[in-house]
C-alpha cells in the first residue's frame, strides 16, 4: 500500500511561464523513458524477485518514481501557469492545447499517449534488472537532452537532481543484480 | 521557525533516508550506515511532529490535530507555485 505525503522530494518553484519546454519535459511524465514506465516497471517486476533485497529495492525505486512522476508534472504544470493563447500558439503548444487544455496527460513529447509497451515484465529477475539499468541509463539521458533545451535555473535545478537520481538507481540495480547472479551460481531460484 | 524553512529541513531529511534507504536495501549488513539512517529518522521524526503541529498535516493518516475542520484539505497542495513559499 501506499501513504501520500503532501510535499515534493525536492522544491519547485518556476516563475516564468514556459508551454514550449512543458511539451518537451511532458516526455519525462508519459513518455518511453519517463518516470510513469519507470515507476510500472519496477512495482510490476518486484514480485517475481527472488530476495529480500532485490524485492525492497524494487519496490522502494519504483515508490520514489512515483515522487519524481509528482516533480515532472508539477514543473510541466508550473511552465504552463499564467500562459495566455497567444503564448500558446506561438509556442507550438496549441496542438496539445486542444487534446488537454492545460491539463497534465501522459503522452511523450510528440503528443503520443502513453503505453505499457514501453516496459517489460519479463519474470526473469536477472533479466528485468539487465532491462532496468538500461532504462535508467536511457533516463539520464533524456535528463540531458531537456537540460540542453533550457537556460531557466528554476527548471534546471529539479531537472539535475531527476538526473542524478538515475544514476543512483543505477548503481543500486546494479549491486542488485550482482545480489542475484550469485544466487544463481549457488541454485535454482525460480 | 517559519514554515518554508522547516518545511524545506525536513525535506532534505527525507531526501537523506530515501537515499539511505536505497543504499541499505542492497547492503543490509552495513551497520555504519544503518546508525546514521537511524539518527536521520529520529530528527526527522521530531521536525514532522512541530510542523504538524503549528502548520497542518504532511500525512493525513498519522495526523490527530484536526478539530472544527479537516485541515488535509487546506491549499496550497506542493504542486502549486506558492506551496514553498507560503506568505
Amino acid at each position: 500500500m501506499w501513504i501520500y505525503e503532501k510535499k515534493l522530494e525536492f522544491p519547485i518553484n518556476i516563475k516564468n511561464p514556459n508551454p514550449r519546454l512543458a511539451k518537451l519535459i511532458i516526455t519525462q511524465y508519459g513518455g518511453p523513458d519517463g518516470e510513469l514506465a519507470a515507476s510500472l516497471r519496477y512495482l510490476s517486476q518486484r514480485f517475481t524477485m527472488p530476495t529480500g533485497e532485490t524485492k525492497a529495492i524494487l519496490t522502494d525505486i519504483g515508490t520514489e518514481e512515483l515522487a519524481h512522476l509528482e516533480m515532472i508534472g508539477t514543473i510541466c504544470s508550473q511552465l504552463l501557469k499564467g500562459a495566455d493563447c497567444e503564448t500558446l500558439k506561438a509556442c507550438g503548444y496549441d496542438p496539445a492545447y486542444v487534446d488537454h487544455g492545460c491539463g497534465i496527460y501522459p503522452m511523450n513529447a510528440s503528443g503520443v499517449p502513453f503505453t505499457a509497451a514501453y516496459l517489460q515484465s519479463k519474470g526473469d529477475p536477472e533479466t528485468d534488472l539487465i532491462e532496468n539499468l538500461a532504462a535508467e541509463q536511457k533516463a539520464k539521458t533524456t535528463y540531458e537532452y531537456l537540460l540542453h533545451m533550457t537556460d531557466d535555473p528554476d527548471v534546471i535545478a529539479p531537472l539535475r537532481f531527476l538526473r542524478e537520481r538515475e544514476v543512483v538507481h543505477f548503481q543500486r540495480f546494479g549491486e542488485a543484480l550482482r545480489i542475484v547472479q550469485d544466487l544463481k551460481d549457488r541454485k535454482t531460484y525460480y | 521557525m517559519d514554515r518554508d524553512k522547516m518545511l524545506h529541513e525536513i525535506m532534505a531529511l527525507d531526501f537523506a533516508l530515501i537515499d539511505l534507504n536505497l543504499y541499505l536495501d542492497t547492503h543490509p549488513t552495513c551497520t555504519e550506515t544503518i546508525e546514521l539512517f537511524n539518527n536521520v529518522a529520529k530528527k526527522r521524526k521530531v521536525m514532522i511532529e512541530s510542523f504538524e503541529a503549528m502548520y497542518g498535516p504532511l500525512t493525513a493518516i498519522n495526523y490527530t490535530n484536526s478539530e472544527d475542520m479537516w485541515d488535509w484539505v487546506e491549499e496550497p497542495w506542493p504542486w502549486e507555485r506558492k506551496y514553498g513559499c507560503k506568505e
